[in-house]
């Protein structure tokens, strides 16, 4: 293989994509009107576990502007349930109808579709829907839904606890039992929303005349929705196209199939006419996937000197109602369990994982999945065990990571890191933060009455996953390749065209540097599509911190493989050899003579003269798509610093400081990954500070405006003191690694354990996010005695 | 049903938008967005939340930040509207043409240098608002920069962009203005 030499990768390149963003151009789905647009409004259920007893549309039907009013049962008929499958032993299979048909499992399930000429007469005729439920008992938290005589969501399950799994290495027990110091806790972290600043919608058209079903959504994943709605609609694949043109953010909260998007399919080829359905934020609130709600008992293990010898730890994951396509139930459950190890040596440990059915809207993959709270849990255990043997935390830490020659590095669950930062990282953050003037700062501080603090995390990640591990265990979906499709004009323009959907990524700009310089062209002649099945060749999606390191393989493949071709045409034209050829920027010169060049259009133009201007057997054209699977995938890392006051009055926590330094492989445009790492930062500090998704005893969603579920406002952040540690990954091509979760995996760990620092005087160690005033205050009043 | 249609009743609204005369027959109880973005098909302006809390629909009315989910478009009869697409222009630039885009405006070179947007759907109210804001502080401190933009949710860049280029809009824009 070719080495890679970047000349734009690497650049701080300003987004292509920006322009038209920043002068009210983009292409939402919202913002599609096409002639004859019917609008969508669904009914959704007020109760959050329920028995349909009646549900009847009939005088619905007959109001003005309507067009049609579907029910779960009308819909029976036209499209299968979803039934997100894995071949995980110890997962219950459950059903998900795009339309409650019998019963309703959570507050917003939606139980009937109204298709009206405007939203506003879709949302009137709702009102007319007669309906009526006969409440059953509602199963309101994971631990009591997991006792034997618990309600049943799910009747074909015979059991609200849809997985359990375990991983273990070593005896932990008796390791344990050995230790010299063992700390122990139970740590919650509470449930959360990703909050897109654009609703989920979508707009479905089916053209009667080619057969072709359209769908525009606010999606992460186009691909892999294309292949789910031609299985439950039975409509043939290549007759399905799924685009995601502008869409406002996603985190994960976009990347899974949604009952909206299937009823809008149906409804579309059913009436042949197009239907938009956008949804409103209180919908969004109630019935966009929700994430990281855990209990996790957890206790580690140490010598006298500080060295980890085991950890064991119980996780309770609450589901929600529903198991998500394609990622099923298992998606955060099982990362938990497979990440708790961390970024150290752990010679024992034991992981067991249970998640349990809830009535609350569908757990689904969420920024970090599943790391947030395993850095919470084992970084807070981390700090503890510090305090316990009167040690530093960072030397603390720095005992104990795993080493450089220990790499590749074979966790306890299995999994593989091919090499991490994890030392440099904690070095130059200790470096940044100014360590001593930083304690001499806390000490006067501390000395005025303030509360002050300091709290470290480090983390790793799987990133850029390949085939030997599914995203999510045993789904029968392929997640391990993307593909680039080029194609170079007789102009010499490029259109490069893939699978990936971003959300706000940059990948217009990106991947344009890596195939201007794979290829040898110059960024300018570099177009990139991406998002739309009908264009890209087989793929899924942007999702786990995927995108660079599988689209960004897949375009060095493709444009060294366009390269390659080109040369040879170049060296038919100049009678030269292909090898003594190179092309950068658009030039194709001889190595050893620059001054002997061809500009590369008229290679272009020449791949589409014909037979009788190429060199012999050469087939015409200049075109190729290449497939990655980078097979394990890579690891980041890196090593967060907080630096926080508690207010001693209103007990608010302020962040003071707050330092990431990350090692992210090879960086294809600085501007981006800063960006991606400051706004994973800034959702890790909601996460950590204000944010909460609450349901009261009756299954009903407090939390359900913006007014009640706190996102943080400029108001509330800081700037965000980002590092690199630039370590190309080993394995992976152009040396890319994964990185837009990072920031969110980070940040409540860190805050976390400087709360912890700041209130150390009172005995008080964190372990429930989100840390908000009222619960200081409560764990203050504790701390003091009082009441 | 027999009952009279009580959504049959428009009225007409005449304002101006981005310096153009525009006419409309809307429903009493037709949001203002829903009128530009569905009547006049100026989508720049988004709706994220409908309850006045995002603030991606904000756009300037008869000079001041507002939320156009919050108002009827009756409401704005007789008004003079500022949009997201128009802001280019009010700088001194030539409209541009739908589909088109045309120079910028100080904010939205701004926000493009210091990566001020990701997924861009906040970045239309994210500009009217700090447009709004350079109008009453011409020269506002990181902190009133923050405040003043508090009225914008964005979920992606945690805000960092985004200050970066109304501090630099507002060192532009003054360095225009002495220029002058």
């Amino acid at each position: 293989m070719e080495e890679f030499t970047p000349k734009f990768t690497g650049a701080r390149v300003k987004r292509r994509e920006d322009r038209r963003l920043l002068t009210g151009q983009g292409a939402y789905v919202d913002d599609h009107h096409p002639p004859g647009l019917l609008h969508a409004a669904f009914l959704r259920s007020p109760y959050a576990h329920a028995r349909i007893t009646q549900l009847d549309p009939s005088v619905a039907r007959t109001r003005e502007g309507l067009v049609a009013v579907l029910t779960g049962k009308d819909l029976v008929p036209l499209v299968k349930p979803v039934r997100a499958a894995s071949k995980m032993r110890e997962y219950k299979e459950t059903s998900f109808p795009p339309l409650a048909v019998d019963k309703v499992r959570y507050v917003g399930e939606a139980l009937a579709v109204v298709i009206a000429e405007n939203r506003y007469l879709a949302e009137d005729a709702l009102e007319w829907i007669r309906v009526e439920y006969d409440p059953l008992p509602t199963v309101a938290n994971a631990q009591d839904a997991a006792q034997p005589d618990a309600p049943l969501l799910h009747d074909e399950a015979g059991t609200n606890v849809l997985l359990s799994r375990e991983f273990a290495r070593g005896d932990v027990d008796a390791a344990l039992a050995g230790a010299a110091v063992r700390v122990r806790d139970r740590f919650r972290f509470r449930r959360h929303a990703t909050v897109c600043m654009e609703n989920r919608g979508c707009l479905a058209d089916y053209h009667a005349g080619t057969g072709e079903l359209m769908l525009r959504s606010a999606t992460q994943c186009p691909g892999l929705l294309r292949d789910a709605l031609a299985d439950l609609l039975d409509i043939p694949e290549h007759c399905i196209r799924v685009v995601a043109a502008d869409v406002g953010g996603g985190f994960g909260a976009k990347s899974s199939l949604y009952p909206e998007e299937i009823v809008l399919c149906a409804v579309a080829r059913l009436l042949k006419r197009p239907v938009k359905w956008i949804s409103d934020r209180q919908e969004d609130l109630k019935t966009s996937t929700q994430a990281w709600d855990e209990i996790v008992d957890a206790e580690l293990g140490l010598q006298a000197d500080g060295t980890i010898i085991g950890l064991r730890a119980d996780v309770t994951t609450d589901i929600g109602a529903y198991s998500i396509y394609p990622w099923t139930a298992t998606v955060e459950p099982i990362q938990t369990i497979s990440f708790l190890s961390g970024p150290y040596r752990m010679p024992h440990y034991r992981g067991r994982n249970r998640g349990v059915a809830t009535c609350k809207a569908p757990m689904g993959p969420y920024r970090g999945v599943g790391r947030p709270i395993t850095t919470f849990v084992l970084e807070s255990l981390m700090d503890r065990a510090a305090r316990r043997l009167a040690l530093d935390p960072a030397e603390l830490r720095l005992k104990n990571y795993i080493r450089a020659d220990e790499f590749p590095y074979k966790t306890p669950s299995g999994l593989v890191w091919d090499q991490a930062s994890l030392t440099e990282c904690m070095q130059k953050a200790r470096e940044v933060l100014d360590a001593e003037a930083t304690a001499q700062w806390r000490t006067q501080a501390r000395a005025a009455g303030r509360w002050v603090g300091v709290g470290f995390a480090t983390y790793i990640e799987l990133t850029g996953v390949g085939s030997a591990i599914p995203v999510s265990p045993g789904m029968p979906i392929a997640t391990g390749t993307e593909a680039a499709f080029l194609r170079v004009d007789p102009a010499g323009t490029v259109t490069a065209t893939f699978s990936v959907a971003p959300q706000g990524q940059g990948h217009e700009t990106a991947l344009a540097q890596v195939v201007a310089d794979a290829l040898g062209v110059s960024f300018d002649s570099v177009r990139v599509i991406c998002g739309d099945t009908a264009l890209a060749p087989q793929g899924t999606g942007t999702y786990a911190s995927r995108s660079a390191v599988l689209a960004g393989g897949a375009a060095i493949r493709a444009g060294q493989a366009l390269k390659e071709k080109a040369l040879k045409i170049a060296g038919h034209m100049m009678e030269s050899n292909p090898v003594d050829l190179d092309m950068r920027d658009g030039q194709v010169f001889l190595r050893d003579k620059p001054e002997r060049w061809l500009p590369f259009r008229e290679v272009a133009k020449t791949a589409y003269a014909g037979l009788r201007r190429l060199p012999q057997d050469m087939e015409p054209g200049l075109e190729v798509t290449r497939f990655y699977d980078p097979f394990f995938g890579t690891a980041s890392s890196a090593t967060h610093v907080a630096v926080v006051e508690v207010d001693t009055e209103t007990y608010a926590v302020t962040i003071k400081r707050y330092i990431v330094v990350e090692d992210c492989g090879r960086i294809i445009n600085p501007l981006i990954v800063d960006g991606q790492v400051r706004g994973g930062v800034a959702q890790g500090i909601g996460a950590a500070l204000y944010e909460e998704v609450v349901y009261d005893d009756e299954g009903q969603l407090l939390t359900g405006s913006l007014v009640d579920y706190l996102v943080p406002t400029a108001s509330e952040l800081l700037p965000i003191e980002v590092h690199h540690i630039e370590t190309p990954s080993p394995t992976t091509l152009g040396g890319f690694r994964g990185m837009g979760e990072g920031g969110t995996i980070g940040a409540p760990a860190a805050i976390a354990n400087a709360v912890s620092d700041a209130l150390a005087h009172l005995g008080i160690e964190i372990n429930e996010i989100p840390m908000t005033p009222e619960k200081l205050f409560r764990l203050v009043r504790a701390a003091q005695g009082k009441p | 049903m027999s009952e009279p249609n009580e959504h049959s009743r428009t009225r007409a609204i005449t304002l101006r938008v981005n310096g153009t005369e525009c006419r409309g027959q809307v429903e009493p109880r037709k949001l203002l967005v829903d009128f530009l973005r569905e009547d006049l098909g100026l989508t720049g302006s988004h709706v994220g939340c409908e309850h006045g809390i995002c603030g991606a629909c904000t756009i300037l009315i008869n000079g001041e930040a507002a939320r156009s989910c919050l108002m009827l478009a009756v409401q704005a009869n007789g008004a003079e509207l500022m949009t997201v697409e128009g802001l280019a222009h009010q700088a001194g630039e030539p409209l541009a043409l739908p589909g088109k885009t045309g120079p910028l405006h100080p904010l939205q070179a701004a926000f493009w240098e210091h990566h001020g947007l990701q997924c861009g759907f906040c970045t239309p109210g994210m500009l009217m608002t700090a447009y709004d804001l350079l109008q009453t502080n011409a020269t506002p401190s990181e902190k009133e920069i923050r405040a003043g933009l508090s009225a914008v949710l964005c979920r992606c860049t945690g805000y960092q962009g985004i200050v970066e280029a109304v501090q630099a809009a507002a060192e532009t824009l003054r360095a225009r203005r002495e220029g002058e």
